[in-house]
């Protein structure tokens, strides 16, 4: 019953990492049922402002479109979009993104908390964020924004994150919905999958 | 936090008090600024804010300020002036005279950069760079051609990455915190206020770069930029936009032909 009321709900799954995310995402996105009924939208902490491996990479583990975003690139549903290196990812109310290089946010552009909030304005209750492995404090802010407004929130189970700090904060400081290792995270993002 | 029609108030008196027409910014990041200017000078409460960007007129500075980004470096994506360097300046150099607009150029950075690249090329001497914001403090900071010496290591990095062959720091004396670019290249440089939302098109160019200002728009008003541009660009003339800035959406694509997977694009009708 639930778990129908979320597949229709859910129309954007935004999952933020820092440190040791990157291998998480690994072995998610091979196991993601196509095709999705969301726009499934990741960011990132990177080190290399001008990496473009990172999508190369990453599209080497599933099926699904996969791609670093433009300004004003549509966030569709089936679609894998990347926050590009360098500015903040934000989402507008038609449901495309904008890119913006303003100030860095917890030390970070691309900031999770901004990618998060600015989800949270435009999808709502239809929106599930997800927070994984990471030393920094980026992303706790913004899932409590979600969850104000009537989104889920998740965090990977910090004794399975290579860097248990940023899932941690987020356990302490917000009403997580769910704490999950990278299995059950799996098995839970396929759930929200209305074509699966 | 300053919901959706409060932003809209906002806009409006920006507007009709100002003659600042922000109205087709991207709205997600605007948003963002306006909340984040009401946060930092802590503002106990909407009206409040309000009240003080209508009765003083001064505050109007600080807002501008506050709601434009104007991040910038010097051979910000050097692979981009690379190109610039290897391909589009060499192909201007038997013009009599080369017209280049930088459209959003904030505190110059970018200016400089270019001035140095002509240089190099030979090409300054025939140069002229008009270099044009909205916002008239950062001018003021371009044309003195002064930035922080902290960045210099940056800097020259990016030089070198972008095919430079001399000694960056030959372009600049040191003085304290400061760096200050050399006098002869600001000499070929104008900077003006210029509005891309309401002021016209006001020379004809071989180049524009307007870099890192269309996300900042809607598409309406990046479309209609964007024609601004086409009306100011020469035959065979280039556009330059930010490295996540794209002409795909755009009705002027077709007169179009993007060099090299760079975000920039020669006129070929
Ligand atoms: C992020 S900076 C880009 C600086 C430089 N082009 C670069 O890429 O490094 C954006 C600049 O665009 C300017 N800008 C914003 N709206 C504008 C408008 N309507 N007309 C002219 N300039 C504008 C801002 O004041 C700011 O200086």
């Amino acid at each position: 019953m639930a778990e129908n009321k979320l597949k229709t709900a859910c129309k954007a799954v935004v999952i933020g990492g820092s440190a040791g995310s990157i291998e998480v995402l690994l072995k998610l996105l091979p196991a993601l049922s196509p095709p999705l009924s969301f726009a499934l939208i990741i960011v990132l902490h990177r080190k290399n402002s001008t990496d473009s491996s990172l999508v190369n990479l990453l599209a080497l583990k599933t099926n699904l479109p996969i791609r670093e975003v433009e300004d004003k690139d549509a966030a569709a549903p089936g679609e894998i979009y990347l926050a590009p290196a360098d500015y903040h990812l934000l989402i507008e109310k038609e449901e495309m993104f904008s890119l913006d290089d303003s100030e860095k946010v917890n030390y970070s552009r691309p900031s999770l908390d901004v990618t998060f909030e600015s989800a949270a304005d435009v999808y709502g209750s239809s929106l599930v964020g997800i927070l994984l492995s990471g030393a920094n404090a980026d992303g706790t802010a913004g899932l409590n924004t979600i969850k104000k407004k009537g989104g889920i929130i998740v965090a990977q189970k910090p004794e399975t994150a290579q860097s248990s700090f940023m899932p941690q904060q987020a356990i302490l400081y917000t009403p997580i919905d769910y704490v999950f290792d990278v299995e059950e995270l799996t098995v839970f993002v396929n759930s929200l999958n209305a074509n699966a | 936090m300053i919901e959706e029609d409060e932003v809209d108030l906002v806009l409006n008196d920006l507007f009709e008090l100002y003659g600042y027409d922000f109205t087709n910014y991207a709205r997600a990041s605007l948003k963002r600024r306006i909340n984040r200017l009401f946060l930092l000078d802590k503002f106990p409460s909407f009206a409040e804010f309000r009240y003080r960007l209508k009765s003083d007129a001064d505050y109007i500075k600080r807002v501008i300020e506050g709601l434009t980004v104007t991040v910038t470096e010097m051979f910000r994506d050097p692979l981009f002036y690379k190109i610039l360097r290897a391909e589009v300046i060499p192909s201007l150099a038997s013009k009599p005279f080369i017209r280049i607009w930088h459209a959003g150029c904030s505190t110059g950075e970018e200016v400089f950069s270019m001035a140095i690249l002509l240089k190099e090329a030979g090409l300054l001497h025939k140069s002229l760079l008009y270099a044009t914001d909205l916002n008239p403090e950062v001018l003021e900071k371009a044309r003195k051609g002064i930035f922080p010496i902290v960045q210099m290591k940056q800097y020259s990095e990016n030089y070198i990455e972008s095919g430079g062959k001399n000694d960056f720091s030959a372009y600049y004396t040191a003085q304290y915190s400061q760096a200050k670019f050399v006098e002869t290249l600001a000499e070929r440089m104008i900077f003006s206020t210029h509005n891309l939302v309401s002021d016209r098109s006001f020379n004809e160019f071989d180049l524009i770069l307007c870099r890192n200002v269309l996300i900042y728009f809607d598409k309406y008003l990046q479309e209609r930029v964007l024609n601004l541009f086409n009306e100011s660009i020469g035959t065979l003339g280039y556009l330059a936009l930010g490295s996540k800035e794209t002409l795909n959406f755009s009705a002027i694509k077709p007169n179009y032909k993007q060099i090299n997977k760079e975000k920039i694009w020669r006129r070929i009708s």
